[in-house]
């Protein structure tokens, strides 16, 4: 791995905007907050995979993969981030490097000519190159190629300097974020501006979700330079520099962006949920309460308060009969970051219990915000090993499993309702539209009648 | 008789690849008791992991060496010992399936003799089974990756030497990577009815035929046992279903003596019926009613099916065996193979298609190809739904992944039975295709159809 790389990891762990890394003293700064691997019990995907999470939403661009078959062939279209217009960031493109590629040295010639075609074939906005571990380990320079590519063929072409074996998907996340802070924002000046201008950090559409926030946003009078990235275009990023406000909805994955967008250009940022009623309205308040301070007319207050109150009549409306048919239930909640806290509130306004949250890929922030919503430290728990939560399943401490997919089997297996909440969702559940989505969701789950079916014993199992 | 074509390009555009160590890795969960390890970053194995879990639908037990930059130019050794032992005390499995990338293949580590070591240092070790496979992600494809690993596995377990037939009723069987749970129930099924006892390697019919236990079980959930393969040497015959497979047989067959055979494909009557024929005389005896029933209710079903596919332009990306059993059968029944894209070049079986051309390329060759050809459908994994609907072609779902349709591991394709409902599903889906696009037609638009069809 190259030293720039090493070096830009160091700068990405000692991230003044995050609170763990200001309470530690200089040593354990120094020592950054990678959390060594233990070989044969990893989980988790890599920092390529972090990095393509993050950008491939750039619905305009083509995302390519520098790098052996694997990489791109194992991972391809499948996460749902839809788009409402192009679908070019869809392709899956890779120069599937041979052996012959790597041995002779010629990866860098492919990868150029790779650019080229596509390019060439597909007119995109712009080049994403995502390099991986093999590239890296022969020394390849992607960012030279790049900068090559760019020049001669007249395209952005990005280097995205974010190899699997660097570290962990959140890594990925950040490294992802750098290549858009060094070659992507502030490269292009929008073509007009207003004083409600903000941005959406770390919020990727996945299950078509932001799209139950839009609306919401321009009807209290915010408009919205960019989301970065979901059904984003590579330039309302370029120029997302010139927004007001930035509102970070993914807690640890951008917060490099949001700060530096600070640094650099002076938009602050706050950090925000659009999960359930309560956390929406919030967030509604507090861009608007922000954008006043930096000078949009008071008058926006007064207009966002106005779509709050009739959004939260309608929701509460909607959400009674379920809040009746739900409140009691117990829910163990297995996700990461924003969403340990922020389902919590969502799960709580339907009168639900949740008796555990796994807060293992949680911020300290996260983890207080679940705290305050839960009371009781020992409902915060880091990874549940899966027969232990089989178990638990099993023996029937919750009505329901909130998961993402790799945990669902524990569930399934065991017989008890799960509800997907990761990345590979079919529903959205954001935003006050989504808050009724999920309760009703949750309640098909739960009242489905094949439960009692297939908890009954076989005809051999019978006594008597 | 086809030419094999390789584009000259340097970007692949939508891969049809799914990668070697992810063969290797389903493979090994074909063996009871069984942790498949990959020895390369945290990635190769989250991915593999990731798609294996969306396409059967099951969790899926599988390892990391996780690499990192450090490890990765210093050498992966204490890596590879520490994930071995990890797994070992934490998941007890009787059976550890190790297969490199191509993080760890560009740095050529002694994988065989790191592993001889740690054996020798590692006591605990010493009764799980621990087999090795080189499978760098650069070279081949899940069929690769998946023979390679069965090679491994007899090459470690199997008992050497030309052992006395004791059971001489016992046959063993080596699917390759394109055969369902479902098809390997067939297999069984068909091999049990002549009184002989299949041993099937890999077994992903035990394992990933989507069952529930009724306990949490960490490794796989069932398959070969270690016991059971290092027997195969005592069987009477070797059973090898599709080219890729070929390589295994004959490592079994120089290992124990054992006899066998190699079918390029099992779907079709002629192929199965030569199946049978081999049973027979395996067992010495005749094919049971049941069979012969369903060897019927197929030759109806090609009677019954061949209208709706005679003269019909298919299009097919698969790895190649897998496409060298769809292109034989939908031939055999009067549809023309108009684009064919194989993920490798590595079959000897490719140059026998009953097309012109072979494409060795990605998805995007299968669009264009399609395109240019007129095709009619579409077949080939899940990813082809994007191509199929900007062609308005249907796509009939077949190979890995599938993560869009649930049942994967019970849609079957050979044997009688297996033949038979493929046979329906590709018939009625040109059937609604004509529904959507022809409804009822007016004189004149069958007129023209008419002179359409005819050239004119």
């Amino acid at each position: 791995m190259s030293n720039t790389l090493k070096a830009r990891i160091a700068e990405l762990f000692d991230e003044p905007g995050c609170a763990t890394n200001q309470k530690k003293g200089a040593k354990e700064r120094k020592d950054g907050c990678k959390k060594p691997l233990l070989p044969g019990a990893a989980a988790g995907g890599c920092a390529f995979d972090g990095a393509k999470i993050a950008l491939q939403p750039i619905a305009d661009a083509v995302h390519l993969v520098h790098g052996p078959a694997a990489c791109e062939g194992n991972g391809w279209d499948g996460r749902h981030t839809p788009s409402s217009g192009p679908t070019l960031y869809r392709l899956g493109l890779t120069t599937d490097l041979s052996e012959l590629d790597i041995v002779m040295g010629g990866a860098e010639k492919r990868l150029y000519k790779a650019i080229k075609e596509a390019v060439q074939k597909h007119a995109p906005a712009a080049v994403f190159v995502y390099s991986t571990c093999v590239p890296a380990l022969i020394g390849d320079d992607v960012d030279a190629v790049c900068r090559h590519a760019t020049a001669k063929l007249g395209t952005p072409v990005v280097p995205v300097n974010a190899p699997g074996f660097a570290g962990s998907k959140n890594l990925g996340n950040k490294l992802a974020g750098e290549a858009l802070l060094d070659h992507v924002i502030g490269t292009i000046e929008p073509d007009n501006t207003t004083a409600t201008d903000v941005n959406i950090i770390g919020e990727y559409n996945v299950a078509g979700e932001f799209w139950q926030v839009r609306p919401l946003l321009e009807r209290a009078g915010i408009r919205v330079q960019a989301c970065i990235t979901g059904d984003s275009r590579y330039r309302q990023i370029a120029s997302s520099h010139r927004a007001r406000v930035n509102m970070m909805v993914c807690s640890t994955a951008l917060i490099n962006v949001a700060r530096k967008m600070q640094d650099r250009w002076g938009i602050p940022y706050f950090e925000g949920s659009f999960y359930g009623v309560e956390n929406t309205s919030t967030s509604l308040r507090t861009l608007a309460s922000m954008l006043v301070t930096r000078g949009a007319p008071e008058a926006l207050i007064a207009q966002t308060e106005a779509v709050i109150s009739s959004e939260e009549a309608k929701a509460k409306a909607l959400l009674a009969p379920y809040r009746e048919r739900l409140t009691g239930k117990r829910a163990l909640l297995y996700t990461g970051g924003v969403k340990s806290w922020s389902v919590i509130t969502s799960l709580k306004e339907l009168g639900m219990e949740v008796i555990a949250t796994s807060v293992r890929k949680s911020t300290s922030a996260d983890k207080e915000k679940a705290l305050e919503q839960l009371g009781d430290e020992s409902a915060l728990v880091d990874s549940i090993p899966p027969r232990e939560m089989y178990a638990r399943l099993a023996r029937g401490d919750a009505d329901i499993l909130l998961s993402g997919g790799r945990t669902q089997f524990v569930a399934l297996k065991a017989r008890v309702p799960w509800l997907d909440i990761n990345q590979e969702r079919a529903h959205a559940y954001s935003g006050y539209e989504g808050a009724v989505a999920l309760a009703r969701a949750v309640d098909l789950e739960l009242s489905n009648p094949l439960w009692a079916d297939v908890r009954r014993k076989a005809p051999w199992e019978e006594r008597g | 008789m086809a030419t094999i074509v390789s584009k000259k390009k340097a970007c692949v555009v939508n891969p049809l690849k799914a990668s070697s160590p992810l063969g290797a890795a389903l493979a090994y969960l074909g063996v009871e008791g069984s942790v498949p390890l990959l020895h390369g970053a945290q990635g190769c194995t989250s991915f593999a992991l990731v798609l294996s879990v969306r396409h059967f639908r099951e969790s899926i037990p599988m390892q990391t060496t996780a690499m990192n930059e450090v490890t990765a130019i210093l050498g992966g050794g204490e890596n590879l010992e520490e994930a071995l032992t990890v797994i070992q005390s934490r998941m007890k499995p009787k059976f550890i399936g190790v297969a490199s990338t191509s993080l760890t293949e560009t740095k050529a580590e002694d994988f065989r003799g790191n592993l001889k070591e740690i054996r020798a240092r590692r006591s605990e070790l010493d009764k799980t089974a621990v087999v090795f496979a080189s499978t760098p992600d650069f070279e081949g494809a899940l069929e690769d990756g998946w023979a390679r690993a069965t090679a491994a596995i007899i090459e470690s377990l199997v008992q050497p030497g030309p052992a006395a037939r004791t059971a001489s009723s016992r046959v063993n069987v080596l699917p390759g990577v394109h055969l369902t749970a479902g098809d390997l129930d067939e297999v069984r099924e068909t091999i049990e009815a002549f009184g002989l006892t299949p041993v099937i390697l890999p077994d992903l019919s035990q394992s990933l035929d989507g069952h529930v236990p009724d306990a949490w079980i960490g490794t796989s959930l069932g398959g070969t046992s270690v016991g059971a393969i290092g027997a195969m040497g005592e069987a009477t015959h070797t059973i090898a279903i599709g080219e890729h497979m070929r390589a295994p047989a004959e490592l079994l067959h120089e290992r124990t003596q054992v006899p066998f055979t190699v079918f390029e494909t099992l779907s079709g009557l002629e192929p199965t019926d030569r199946l049978v024929s081999l049973l027979i005389r395996l067992s010495g005896r005749q094919a049971p009613m049941s069979l012969r029933r369903r060897r019927s209710q197929l030759v109806d079903a090609m009677l019954d099916g061949h209208f709706s596919l005679s003269g019909r332009r298919v299009a097919i990306a698969a790895d190649p065996d897998l496409l060298t059993a769809l292109a034989h059968l939908v031939t055999g029944l009067g549809a023309e193979v108009v684009a064919a894209v194989s993920s490798t070049d590595r079959s000897p079986a490719l140059a026998r298609l009953p097309c012109s051309e072979v494409i060795v390329g990605d998805l995007g060759d299968l669009e264009e190809a399609a395109k240019e050809a007129n095709a009619e459908l579409l077949i080939t994994n899940c990813h082809g739904q994007p191509a199929a609907a900007r062609l308005g072609i249907p796509l009939v779902r077949a190979g890995f992944p599938i993560v869009d349709r649930v049942g994967n591991s019970h849609r079957t394709s050979v044997g009688y039975r297996g033949t038979r409902s493929l046979i329906f599903e590709l018939a009625n889906e040109m059937l609604a295709d004509d529904e959507h696009h022809h409804s009822t037609p007016t004189f004149s638009e069958a007129r023209h159809d008419d002179a359409t069809a005819a050239g004119v």
